[in-house]
């Protein structure tokens, strides 16, 4: 297939920033997006300009470390697929195909497509965990956990923190992904001690870098790559609320 | 000149005797310990944030320790070990099917081709059921039965069903458990994070690792870090093959730097090559994925009877199919371990029988197991998987069994460690795939989790305490010579691969030097044809120094930078990887000689001259590197003819 390309460049975060078109050629139905853009990348170089930079690793779909916009959809228009595993046999011969970076405030871009996603680290050290230091572990058959709570803890830990929730969302919100930890840890017997403390944590970290607050647009869903859904922000804020009218008690409740 | 010489034996000399059982409690108790308020004054570098970077940076952290840790992904979530997909071993006997720690111990033992040492194994066979406990505890969303208790199933090498999983993202799921350890870590200000960091260089000063130097990746800022130990946990180097299921940027830059600042080299001939992956489809192919072997639990595989036979699969009548695994080997069937499942998968295609457009595929068939479990069941156990596939290849393994070939997969080899996981540089500790130090010659389905966990959470930081007691060391600074010269040396390296502006990319040199290892040093290798291969890396590297355009600068993002810089270290590992290859005239494991081969086509190992760790020295990029034996003894598995059958 032949396939005119426009891309986003800019070569810091000091930049403004444009779209640049590159026609590319003899693309191959069973490449992945990423390995056109490899091929797009290796005649950048031979012609002496700078190859576009993306962030991938695993191209499996499982690190969360790519992510574009791909014709104004994040990740592009397979659903449920994250742009590595997304395929060139669902475009068509002679397409335009505008590629951008997530865009929003939490996450400045780097380069080219490259965003800075640091905000999630963030969140997730205000209280995305469960305090177990290594060696305190009680035997694992101590505490069963029902098989349904387990799975559903288990839909929501899928999460791969790529940001396409947040790039989809008119607000530029990371609720879903704050609120796919907390349903996680909050449906197991072992993250009920922090519950309270960790929703107010990770909230408070959401705002102050900088995402905007959820209005429940379910875009963030849509995009998904792996379909966390929208009922886990549901859940995050009744143990907000819950956790709000705590505050004033006995703290770490 | 010759390709290698030879050195001094070498041993383990941490390691306690006695029994087997008693050993790592004794080794603890003799350790020496650091108390609390002096672990604030003792810094450890950890390079790497996967199972094994991450648990133990999280965990010396807890105990009071100052770390700084560094990853070259922008989070440290995203280590290649997010992408393990099937399981993690423990000898928690919940199943009541014999199992055991002896059983476990003695299946990794025997799955290793009896290349690898009692004393490590035993460690890491009892020290997997606190693996366990500490994962669930943290959260982790194991799957479960319907009582609420651990679901387990079965993999490769072993008769008892001991791999606890989370569906096909088991790696995911252990992985964030320690990254959010880790993360509580770094609020509690315990531990410095730097991702978006690649260390480029070891700083050793008076004999011991004593620092790094590393490149901010965003800003291109080169920078040497300081501390009382360095901790390497940087994976694998299954990429030295360019195609491999590993994830992109896997490198062996950290342990190679490492190695030329005198860390020995152990086995870097010992590569994995696991047999269900999804087979090459075309020339700008850039990575192979893995279908869990897990998949092996319920799926058969299969090719025609006949060569050539090009019917559709469903159209292939019962009796003119070889399940080929079933009837060779009938006591594990479609369960033996890899190594040989992929020699098997090899074998048929190259005498005419393989499947697919390039008759480099075998069959995986779900059919028999669709029909006697349900489409649902099928579904829930590998619905993931079997997305995946469809995703890439555009066919439904519900209906059109899958197609799978071997790929690179896993290295057993690394950076020698002793029973301390030290290196023989002091202060230098290697943990998880970096290291050699539990696998022998071929590593059993998830236990490289129940690796890289054992010796992040358990075992480097009770060892790592008996070596920081004796510190803090004299303080050391950016203007220490040695420090100077590392630094420089970076600078020099990154400012030749920007100058060579010549006429080729990274990518076509990487994929060139590739196709030599996977040709010469892959699934079957031989005298001849490692020599050829080596004299082919040789002139392909000489051609990459002049050839090679590396566009842009190094003051900023440059990712073709940071591909050449490991593409060049990769070239110099591959050339080892053939002289370990050559020199190891026997076939064990994953390292299958021609020469060396039994009446039925089965490895041939000969206990007699190679029952023991190769560990290479370097001595410059052009003289023969120094062959160190450390020999294996075996009080307690007692080695044989391994058999599947
Ligand atoms: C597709 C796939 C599926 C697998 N499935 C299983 C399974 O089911 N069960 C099982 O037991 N094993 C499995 N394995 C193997 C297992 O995942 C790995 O061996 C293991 O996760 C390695 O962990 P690690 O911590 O040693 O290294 P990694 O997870 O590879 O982490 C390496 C870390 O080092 C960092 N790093 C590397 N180089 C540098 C550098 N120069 N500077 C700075 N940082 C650096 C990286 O950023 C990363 O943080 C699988 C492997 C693959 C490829
Ligand atoms: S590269 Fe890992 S999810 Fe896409």
């Amino acid at each position: 297939m032949n396939l005119t390309l426009r891309i986003w460049r800019q070569s810091g975060p000091g930049d403004k920033g444009r779209m640049v078109t590159y026609p590319v050629a003899d693309i191959s139905p069973d490449m992945s997006f990423l390995e056109m853009l490899d091929v797009l990348n290796e005649r950048l170089t031979l012609a002496g300009e700078e190859p576009v930079a993306f962030d991938h690793d695993c191209r499996e779909g499982i690190c969360g470390a790519c992510g574009m916009v791909i014709n104004g959809n994040a990740h592009g228009p397979q659903r449920g697929t994250t742009a590595c595993q997304l395929h060139m046999r669902h475009f068509t011969d002679g397409e335009t195909i505008d590629i951008e970076p997530w865009r929003a405030r939490a996450f400045p871009v780097v380069k080219d497509l490259v965003v800075d996603r640091n905000a999630f680290d963030r969140i997730i050290a205000a209280g995305g965990y469960v305090t177990a230091p290594t060696g305190s572990a009680p035997e694992a058959h101590a505490t069963p956990v029902a098989k349904a709570n387990a799975d559903a803890a288990f839909e929501a830990a899928a999460c791969i923190g790529c940001g396409a929730c947040v790039a989809a969302c008119p607000n530029g919100s990371g609720m879903l992904f704050t609120a796919a930890k907390v349903t996680q840890l909050g449906l197991l017997p072992q993250g009920q001690p922090e519950r309270y403390t960790r929703v107010l944590g990770m909230v408070d970290a959401h705002d102050e870098a900088g995402f905007g607050g959820c209005t429940n647009a379910g875009e963030c869903t849509a995009v998904c790559p792996k379909g966390i859904p929208l009922s886990t922000i549901g859940r995050l804020n009744r143990d907000y609320l819950r956790a709000t009218a705590k505050r004033g008690d006995t703290p770490g409740t | 000149m010759d390709l290698w010489q030879e050195g001094d034996p070498i041993a383990d000399t941490t390691a306690p005797d006695g029994p087997v059982e008693t050993r790592w409690d004794r080794r603890r108790f003799a350790a020496r310990l650091v108390n609390p308020a002096n672990r604030r004054k003792l810094t450890v570098i950890v390079v790497g944030t996967g199972l094994a970077g991450g648990s133990a940076a999280a965990t010396l952290g807890e105990l009071g320790y100052r770390v700084k840790s560094y990853c070259y992904q922008d989070s440290p979530r995203r280590a290649h070990s997010i992408a393990a997909q099937g399981g993690i071993n423990a000898a928690k006997n919940y199943r009541n099917d014999g199992d055991s720690v002896h059983r476990l111990f003695y299946d990794t033992v025997k799955g290793g081709d009896f290349r690898s040492r009692e004393s490590n194994v035993h460690r890491l066979a009892q020290v997997s059921v606190e693996i366990i406990d500490q994962c669930v505890a943290q959260g982790v969303p194991f799957a479960r039965e319907y009582g609420g208790l651990l679901d387990t199933r079965s993999f490769g090498g072993a008769q008892v069903q001991r791999t606890f999983y989370a569906r096909g993202q088991t790696g995911q799921q252990l992985l964030l458990g320690a990254y959010q350890a880790l993360e509580r870590q770094i609020a509690a200000g315990t531990v410095e994070m730097n991702s978006r960091h690649e260390m480029l260089e070891l700083v050793v000063v008076d004999g011991r690792a004593r620092g790094i130097v590393v490149r901010d990746l965003v800003t291109g800022e080169i920078s040497t870090e300081f501390a009382d130990a360095v901790v390497l946990a940087s994976g694998g180097y299954g990429n030295v093959f360019y195609l491999s299921t590993n994830a992109k940027g896997c490198n062996v830059t950290a342990t190679w730097r490492a190695h030329r600042k005198g860390a020995y080299f152990a086995n870097p001939c010992y590569t994995q090559i696991h047999p269900t992956c999804i087979p090459v489809s075309g020339g700008y192919q850039s990575k192979l994925t893995l279908m869990s072997e897990s998949l092996r639990n319920d799926g058969r595989v299969w090719v025609p009877k006949a060569k050539g036979d090009d019917r559709a699969p469903r159209d292939i009548p019962e009796n003119e199919r070889d399940y080929y695994l079933e009837r060779m080997y009938p006591a594990f069937g479609n369960l033996v371990p890899r190594d040989i499942a992929s020699r098997a998968a090899k074998n048929v295609c190259d005498s005419g029988h393989g499947v697919g457009p390039t008759g480099l595929g075998v069959y995986l068939d779900f059919a028999d197991a669709i029909g006697r479990l349900g489409r649902n069941a099928v579904e829930a156990r590998y619905g993931n998987l079997f997305e995946m596939y469809e995703r890439i290849t555009g066919e439904d393994p519900y209906r059109v069994p899958m197609r799978i070939y071997p790929a690179v997969h896993y290295t057993m080899g690394g950076l020698w460690v002793d029973y301390d996981l030290q290196s023989t540089v002091p202060g230098l500790f290697v943990i998880g795939e970096a290291n050699f130090s539990d696998h022998g010659a071929n590593r059993l389905g998830a236990s490289a989790l129940m690796q890289g966990l054992a010796d992040g959470y358990f075992v480097l930081p009770n060892t790592i305490a008996d070596y920081l007691a004796a510190g803090p060391f004299a303080p050391v600074d950016a203007n220490h010579p040695e420090a100077v010269a590392a630094r420089a040396d970076v600078e020099d390296r990154l400012a030749r691969l920007l100058a060579v502006d010549g006429d080729r990319t990274v990518d076509s040199f990487h994929r060139e030097l590739g196709q030599i290892m996977w040709e010469h040093c892959g699934m079957e290798r031989t005298d001849a044809g490692l020599r050829k291969a080596i004299g082919e890396i040789r002139a392909l590297r000489e051609q990459f120094w002049q050839r090679v355009r590396v566009p842009g600068d190094g003051e900023r993002l440059n990712q073709a930078l940071e591909k050449a810089g490991r593409v060049a270290d990769f070239f110099e590992l591959a050339e080892l990887m053939c002289v370990d290859a050559l020199h190891r005239e026997e076939s064990c494991g994953g390292h299958f000689r021609a020469e060396h081969q039994t009446p039925d086509g089965e490895a041939q190992r000969d206990d007699e001259r190679f029952a023991y760790v190769a560990a290479w020295e370097y001595t410059g990029s052009d003289r023969p590197a120094v062959l160190h034996r450390e020999n294996l003894t075996f009080e307690y598995v007692h080695p044989s003819q391994r058999s599947y059958k």
